[in-house]
This record gives C-alpha cells, structure tokens and sequence, in this order.
C-alpha cells in the first residue's frame, strides 16, 4: 500500500504540472455544458418556402396568409412557373415549393376537393421533413376551415364526432432540446477523461520508454495499473461535479431524483470507461495509435448511444450494438434521474449492465496487459 | 573459488517468432565486483541481454542467474538487487531531479537518505540543479541522474546499456572515473560500449558480433592473443594503396584505420616493413610510410569477425 501511496503522489504531480491539460479538464466541461445545449437543436423554425399561386383565387390567397401567418415559414418568392420556385430550390434559398394549381378555388367549390403539391429540399433531412409536416398541418387546418367543410359539419350536426387532440411534455414541459441534451454531455465528458485520458497516459510510459524503469522495481502491475487508474477517477468525479453545477447555474436544471444514486452510476460508469482506457492502451504501442483506437470507438459509442437520435427508433442489429455501449445506459439513466427524478428501482437493470461492464472491461484490460510481458 | 555474480548458460533469444536471432548460446560469467565490458557493434545483441538480465525480457532458450537468483523463478528478488541504465533516457522528464530520485528510492522501499554515501559523488555534481525537471538537463546530467537513480537502492549488480553513447568526451571519461570507484565499493558492473577505445576501462571484456561471442578475456590477453603482426602503412593515395594492397596474395587483411591502413601477412616476414615499403614502392605509390604497431582492441575485433565470416 505504500507504494501506490508513492505512485499516485508521482502520478498527481505529473497531471497537476501538465498546464495544458489540466486547463483542458476544467475547460472542456465548460465550454461544451454552455455551447453544445445551445447550438445543438433540432427545432425547426424559418422555414423557407417558395409558393407558386397558378389560381390567383380569394381561396389560395388565403391558404397563402394562413401560412405566412404560422410563424414557422419564410415565403421567400412568390413565383409564376414551378421551374422559377424550384431555381430557388437549386440554390437552397428555399427548403419547400407549394404549388396551387390553377382552378384551385372553382374545383375546391364546385368537386369539393383539390391537390396541391409540396416539393422538397431532401437534402437537409430534419428541416425537410419538419417542414413538410409543419405545411401539411396547416394546409389540413386551413381544410377543416373552409367554408363548405364548416358547412358539412353543421350538417351532420354532431361536432362532438370529431376527436381533438391536445398534448403535454411530461419532464420537460417546454419540450426544451437542453434538458434533452445538458445529462448526456455530462456523460460525453465522464467518457473522454475515462477513456482517452487514461489511455494516452499509460501509452504515454511506453512511448517514452519509463515504462522500462517502473518494470524494474519492485513494483507490481496491480499496483501500476491502480495508480493510473485511481487519479483518473477522481478527476472524473471532479469533473462531473463541476457539470452538475454548470448545469444548475447556467440551465437551472437540477437532478430530480437522487444524486447519491446518480454519483453511485457515475463512479461505477467511471470504472467502466478507465477499463476502455486501459484496453486501449494495451493494443497500442504509441499515443497516435491510442488517440485513434479511442477515437474510433469514441465515435460508435456516442453515436450510438442515443445522445443525438433516441435508441427507440434504431433498427433491432443497431439496438444491440447500442446496448453493448455502456454510454448508451449512462446516457439514459442520466436523463432518467436528472429530468425523471427515477430511483434506483426504475434503474436497477442498468446498473448491473454497468457493472458488467466496469467487469468485462477491467478483466480484459488486465488479462491483454499481463500478456504484453 | 571467487563469487559469480552474474552467468548466463547458452542463452538464446528470437525477434519474429523465430525470424530474427538477437542472441546465439551465449554463455557468460562476471565475477562479483567485476567491471565487465560488452564491447560490440550496434545490433550485435548487447541490448537484448540486459533486457534478459533486467527480467524485462523472457529468454528463448538457456537459463541465467542474477545476483545468485534464477532469472525466471526468482525475477522479484533480482528487480531488488539489480541498478538497471537503459540506453535510452528513460526518467520521468515532467519530474525534477529531486523528485525521481525520491520516487525510485520509495518504490524500492528506501530513502535517499539511507544510500546517499553510494550516489554522493555523482550527486554532487547535478546537486545544483535538483529542482529542474529531468527534460531540462543536458545529455551529461541526465547520464548522471540516471546513474543515481539505478544506484538509489543500493544494487549488487549494476547493469548500464551504452551509458556514454552520444555523451561528450570529457563526460565519457568522467562517468568511466565514476565507474571504478562504483567498483571500490564492491558493485559488481556489467556495461556495454561500441566504443572499443572504452574496452580497456574494463577489467573483463567480451567481445560480441551478431548475437555470439567471439571472446572473452581481459582487454590485454584479447590484444596478446592476436596471432599475426601488424603493420600501419601510409602513403601519399591512400585509397589506391588499399585497392593495391588487398589484391596482394601474401596480404591477409588489409582496412582503413584512421589515416593508416592496417595490414597483416598470411606468413610473417622477419623484415615485413621492408617488404611492405618495396612493394608499394613498386605500384607507383610515394610518401611511403610503414611501421610494426602493437595491435588494438578494435584489431583483435575486426579479425575476429573476419574468421567468424
């Protein structure tokens, strides 16, 4: 005991003299809890359509203002021909072409129906598809208020027929992105001072060569293996702390359920993602080697992990690979505690996938590291 | 009978799954507090078997013994016993002088304080400097660190690879000073060199090329036991003379040696210098200049190696 006494005080020396990095700790979680919430939204608002009125009737200049009415579209372009709107498209000055045919009115009155087309700008796919359903809902709205439809209800007398539908976002009223996106970062950052950090530090011993020398006392691997895992740890649980009041500051967003709960998964998901670093760091000879193995798997985890799609609505192959991430079940027990107020019961099952992990991870690790001589 | 402190038992060891031989049957054995040189080129090995001896690196074939410890069975105690120099600097460059030491004497469960007679001299002369990091010293100092800090917990065995390659000539001659009085004090040392006029620091030597050995002995028998006498000649085109010389049937070897070329002759001549003179006198060559030297540590090499091929 000791002599890990003696290895962590070397270990906290070097972290502590190497400015750079350790202004990159404090930074980073800052810098990314403040900036990514705010430019990461998936809300689609100014929507750019270019509209093409072939009926020049009462009736399409109203579905026009209706629309211009919304608040959710730009009409950039009032154009003659569909080539002349869809130019607009080309040169993405417009996300969407609606086009009114000409009898729009005479046909709506006189057959009772009517096409219009939307045309869309595939290319950005959230806007084009937001865009086309935000269109489609008010051309439907715009329907049901027509005259003769009004009409047709009254005929039939029974308004209670129709089924009106209202919602309301539980845990997150205002269906605001960053409560969706401030838990997962915390976990971005509990995941890249676990998994790069450690790898690079104990590649680091290598590529330098002192590695040589440790190997020549009398200490032992357990003990090496611990003194770089044990500082990294305990950056983690700085770092996430600092997040956490980042995000109680700056979002006011405040864990609703348990933080002795919360701080339990963080230190077990910790010793999971150090296990992915000391992984990493036995397949490889060298920090650039290091920095793209983590790099790549850096990359599927948090692409899979449902921080920016949710996990629901992968296909079943990807929902597995998902589920073998342990940032996936980190990711959402976060947001489970943090915006649910869930307890440990609602969470048990991720819990013990982590530990599986923490495990599987940590037992690999230092089964390859004993190999390598 | 003296102690050995080191022996090595036709140690064999293999790079790429049997590719490449790094190390041949080597069998070796150093006396306790010997100062025993491994004088070879570079990739003849020497690396190799201070990794072996270190227990940084498994043996193909053969066993050894450390400080009266198998290599293999007993590796624990002799990471206790053995002061290891790799060739690299291999210190923590972000750590100060002060703060290396102080580590590798913790982790051997020492103190500075305790072995401070063994390093005093050598510590002495970084001392100045004991709180500038390791990455800031010159080539010398971190030479000296690094001897400190493979002496801190008081070794039998001290084992350096290639301490003086890319160190200064007044630093090599110091650290060789340091060396010997390291010797006084009953260390048993093992060093390696390339350089061959360092060969004759060493009481022992052995010299080694691709993997073998090719003798082991002291500095001056090896020079005793070159079998042929040796001449130095010179002239005004050196190179010519060379070319000129090797196509003699009567030369045996003949190489360039500093401004010299160094000849020997298959029978020897009682008046070999005359020999010598007249025929290069008769190739057209001028400035002729001849005359019977006592061979060197690098001769005996490069005929040894010779007979090897």
């Amino acid at each position: 005991m000791k002599v890990l006494r003696f290895i962590l005080q070397k270990e906290f020396r070097q972290i502590f003299r190497d400015k750079t990095i350790l202004a990159m700790m404090l930074v980073m979680p800052t810098m990314q809890l403040i900036v990514l919430p705010l430019a990461m939204n998936f809300e689609v608002k100014h929507v750019q359509l270019a509209v093409v009125d072939h009926d020049h009737s009462s009736y399409s200049q109203q579905l026009i203002s209706k629309i211009g009415a919304s608040g959710f579209f730009r009409i950039v372009s009032m154009e003659d021909s569909f080539l002349g709107a869809l130019f607009y498209l080309e040169k993405e000055r417009a996300d969407l072409v609606l086009e009114i045919p000409l009898g729009f009115e005479r046909n709506l009155v006189r057959e009772g129906h009517e096409k219009v087309a939307i045309s869309v700008d595939a290319v950005n796919a959230a806007k084009a598809g937001i865009g086309g359903n935000y269109l489609n809902t008010v051309i439907a709205d715009f329907n049901a208020n027509l005259e003769i439809n009004q009409k047709a209800i009254i005929a039939a007398s029974s308004p209670q027929d129709q089924i009106d539908i209202t919602y309301a976002n539980w845990f997150n009223p205002r269906a605001e992105y960053r409560y969706n996106v401030v838990p997962a970062v915390l976990v971005l950052l509990l995941t890249l001072i676990g998994g790069f950090m450690t790898a690079l530090n104990i590649v680091r011993e290598k590529e330098v060569g002192t590695i040589e020398q440790i190997n020549v006392t009398p200490i032992q691997k357990w003990q090496f293996i611990l003194g770089k895992l044990i500082p990294f740890w305990i950056i983690g649980m700085v770092v996430f702390t600092l997040g956490l009041l980042i995000s109680w500051l700056v979002y006011g967003i405040v864990a609703q359920g348990s933080l002795l709960l919360l701080y339990s998964f963080a230190a077990v998901y910790m010793v999971a993602v150090l296990g992915f670093g000391l992984l990493v760091s036995t397949y490889s000879e060298n920090q650039v080697q290091a920095m793209f193995i983590a790099f790549f798997f850096m990359m599927i985890f948090i692409l899979m992990s449902g921080f920016f799609t949710s996990t629901d609505s992968m296909p079943p192959w990807s929902k597995v690979i998902s589920n073998l991430t342990p940032v996936t079940h980190f990711i959402r027990v976060d947001r489970m505690i943090i915006l649910k107020g869930s307890g440990f019961d609602d969470v048990k099952y991720e819990f013990l996938y982590l530990i599986c992990f923490a495990i599987v991870l940590n037992g690999w690790a230092i089964w390859n590291y004993r190999k390598t001589n | 009978m003296e102690k050995i402190a080191v022996s090595l038992n036709h140690i064999t060891k293999t790079y790429d799954k049997g590719k490449v031989l790094a190390v041949d049957d080597v069998s070796l054995q150093v006396k306790q507090g010997e100062l025993f040189g491994l004088i070879g080129p570079d990739g003849a090995g020497k690396t190799s078997i201070f990794r072996i001896l270190t227990t940084l690196l498994l043996a193909n074939g053969g066993t050894a013994n450390v400080a009266g410890y198998d290599l293999v069975k007993d590796f624990r105690e002799i990471r206790n016993r053995v002061g290891y120099m790799p060739g690299k600097f291999s210190l923590y460059q972000d750590l100060t002088i002060q703060e290396n030491l102080d580590f590798f004497a913790n982790v051997f469960g020492t103190s500075m304080a305790q072995n401070y007679e063994l390093i005093q001299d050598i510590y002495d002369q970084i001392k100045p400097f004991k709180d500038r990091r390791a990455g800031k010293l010159s080539g010398g100092m971190k030479q000296k660190l690094a001897l400190c800090c493979a002496l801190i917990h008081k070794p039998e065995v001290l084992l350096l690879d290639e301490p003086t390659t890319g160190v200064d000539v007044v630093s090599r001659k110091e650290f060789w000073d340091m060396l010997k009085r390291l010797k006084q004090q009953g260390i048993t040392i093992l060093v390696s060199t390339p350089y061959m006029d360092e060969a004759k620091l060493c009481e022992r030597i052995a010299l080694m090329q691709q993997g073998r050995l090719m003798s082991v002995n002291t500095p001056d028998n090896i020079v005793k036991d070159f079998p042929a006498k040796l001449y130095a000649v010179k002239s005004k085109n050196v190179y010519a003379l060379l070319i000129d010389l090797r196509q003699l049937a009567e030369v045996q070897s003949c190489y360039a040696f500093g401004e010299f070329l160094h000849v020997t002759l298959k029978s020897d001549k009682v008046d070999g210098e005359d020999w010598l003179r007249h025929v290069a006198e008769r190739k057209g060559h001028e400035q002729v200049l001849v005359k019977l030297i006592e061979p060197s540590i690098e001769d005996s090499f490069i005929r040894l190696m010779n007979e090897e091929e």
